[in-house]
């Protein structure tokens, strides 16, 4: 196909623009794309601003409520103008308008990948219990019972190290 | 201060799995410490303390242990081209280099492992390593992660992972991308089409009109785009995959162009040599241009004797501020294109 804006070369770059929550798709040559560059720099910000626009289902009325964040202040407003959350614990007081857009922009919101020693706390060992159930049950399966008998013990230990942290939260 | 500007980064040494298309890899994990806001809203004396946190961090046993050695600079105390040279060699990002307030980067020495500290989060440690080396990086990315959490307090959720600034980054708060040279695919047109289609399996592309050099000279990088949901090893093997699939797609290319425009293809590698060796005047954005048919040429056996190696200095080597340093003055830009012509035909016909 040929490039959308000089209708001479062939198309190359497919560029997607964001513009007051407006999509639009061109397809450039090299030298176009270049040549718009200025114009076509990707700003977080206003593409989750853009995100922000989409009218909600039929039904349901739009609502402006202005909620902050208890430990820093910020509002989901802020948030929307410059893209930037304040502190970690805005996560949690704008979670209700947050949780929405995270699962829009990463397709999930529950974290599946590494949890740190420390900060993750007990997760990290229910984690372990999880992955050692998984495995007991297939030992099982096998009918390997004596790997399958050190695995549960494994299990009872980190059951009770949960228990002595206090009931496993 | 021990920055040592001279010293190619370690990425820089060309070799590797598919280095012969895939010039780095580098997996980057954002962090935060607890009970602190984002760098964003941050005053001076809380940026000094996450400053001084990390550097406490950096001297424990446990993570010289995990990663050796770590040294942190303020970029208060490195000059303009001191810090834009740390930018030129992919080590710290444009913003922190011109970012106001205290901020610093933790190197070491080999330059594979990196720290920028209140960035647009508090610390984005960097791995970066030569050629496709993915898991590498993020070996050596988790050890020095698990060092530097024994010592911090991260800001961690159960439901969202590490919590990071912007939400487009949180949970595994894990960037892992790679740089590759595809002059063929851009060649026979294939480029486009082939990396609007990576869009849509969540691999972000640039470098069609990127950012700064990565735009010319016929690279492109490729990175995870989803954060939260997927394993870090899930996110790495998917990239790891695009990665090989990408440079066996050039290779690919790079046959057909062999069979079929042999003698344009062997004429633009030479003609590009030729100019590279005997210019008197070259903006970085032409030498950029030139050394990707050369490396092309290099890579395709084409032309001999010149090591890969000493392509990726001349890529970092011919940006403004490593050739005003190498100089030991500021320059004009033409001086710079003079200088740079010089430099190039020393090295190369060297
Ligand atoms: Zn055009
Ligand atoms: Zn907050």
């Amino acid at each position: 196909m040929l490039c959308e804006r000089c209708q001479q070369r062939p198309a190359s770059v497919h560029v997607t623009r964001i513009i007051n929550g407006e999509k639009t798709e061109l397809y450039l040559c090299q030298e176009c794309a270049r040549d718009m560059q200025p114009q076509l720099n990707f700003s977080i910000p206003k593409f989750l601003a853009g995100l922000f626009d989409y009218e909600p289902g039929p039904g349901i009325k739009t609502q402006t409520i202005v909620e902050h964040c208890r430990e820093c202040g910020m509002s989901y407003e802020q948030f929307q103008q410059t893209g930037r959350l304040g502190c970690p614990a805005c996560y949690h007081y704008l979670a209700g308008r947050l949780e929405p857009l995270i699962r829009r922009i990463q397709g999930s919101s529950q974290h599946r990948g590494k949890v740190p020693r420390r900060a993750g706390g007990n997760l990290r060992v229910r984690r372990e219990i999880e992955k050692l159930r998984a495995q007991l049950q297939q030992l099982v399966e096998q009918e390997e019972f004596e790997k399958a008998a050190q695995v549960r013990d494994r299990i009872r230990e980190l059951e009770n190290s949960l228990g002595e942290q206090g009931g496993g939260q | 201060m021990s920055l040592n500007l001279e010293r190619n980064s370690k990425w820089m040494e060309g070799s590797g799995p598919q280095a012969d298309i895939v010039i780095s890899s580098r997996i980057r994990l954002a962090r935060n410490l607890k009970g602190m806001p984002f760098p964003n809203l941050m005053n001076e004396a809380q940026e000094a303390k996450v400053i001084q946190l990390v550097g406490q961090a950096i001297r424990t046993p446990g993570v010289f242990q995990a990663v050796g050695e770590l040294k942190l600079m303020p970029l208060r105390e490195l000059s303009p081209v001191e810090r834009q040279i740390l930018v030129e060699k992919h080590l710290i990002s444009p913003d922190l280099a011109e970012g106001k307030g205290e901020k610093a980067v933790v190197l070491r020495d080999d330059e594979a492992l990196s720290i920028m500290v209140n960035e647009e989060d508090h610390l984005r440690l960097q791995c970066l390593l030569p050629a496709l080396m993915l898991h590498e990086a993020w070996r050596l990315a988790d050890a020095a992660d698990d060092a530097l959490e024994s010592e911090l307090d991260y800001a961690f959720d159960q439901d969202k992972g590490y919590l990071t600034a912007c939400p487009t980054n949180v949970g595994t708060g894990l960037r892992a991308s790679t740089m590759l040279h595809l002059p063929a695919l851009v060649l026979t047109r294939q480029a486009g089409e082939i990396l609007t289609a990576l869009t849509k399996v969540g691999v972000a592309v640039r470098g069609l009109y990127g950012e700064g050099t990565e735009a010319q000279g016929n690279i492109f990088q490729v990175s995870n785009q989803i954060t939260l949901g997927r394993s870090e090893e899930e996110i790495i093997n998917n990239l790891s995959a695009v990665t090989v699939r990408l440079a066996d797609q050039e290779r690919e290319a790079r046959e057909l162009l062999r069979k079929q425009s042999r003698w344009q293809l062997e004429d633009r590698v030479g003609r590009a040599y030729g100019l590279l060796t005997n210019a008197r005047i070259l903006s970085s954005q032409e030498a950029l241009q030139l050394l990707s048919d050369v490396r092309l040429g290099v890579e395709m056996k084409i032309l001999r004797g010149i090591d890969q190696r000493l392509i990726n200095q001349l890529m970092v080597r011919i940006q403004p501020a490593y050739l005003q340093f190498a100089a030991g003055r500021e320059m004009t830009p033409f001086e710079r294109d003079v200088h740079r012509a010089a430099m190039v035909r020393e090295l190369l016909a060297g």
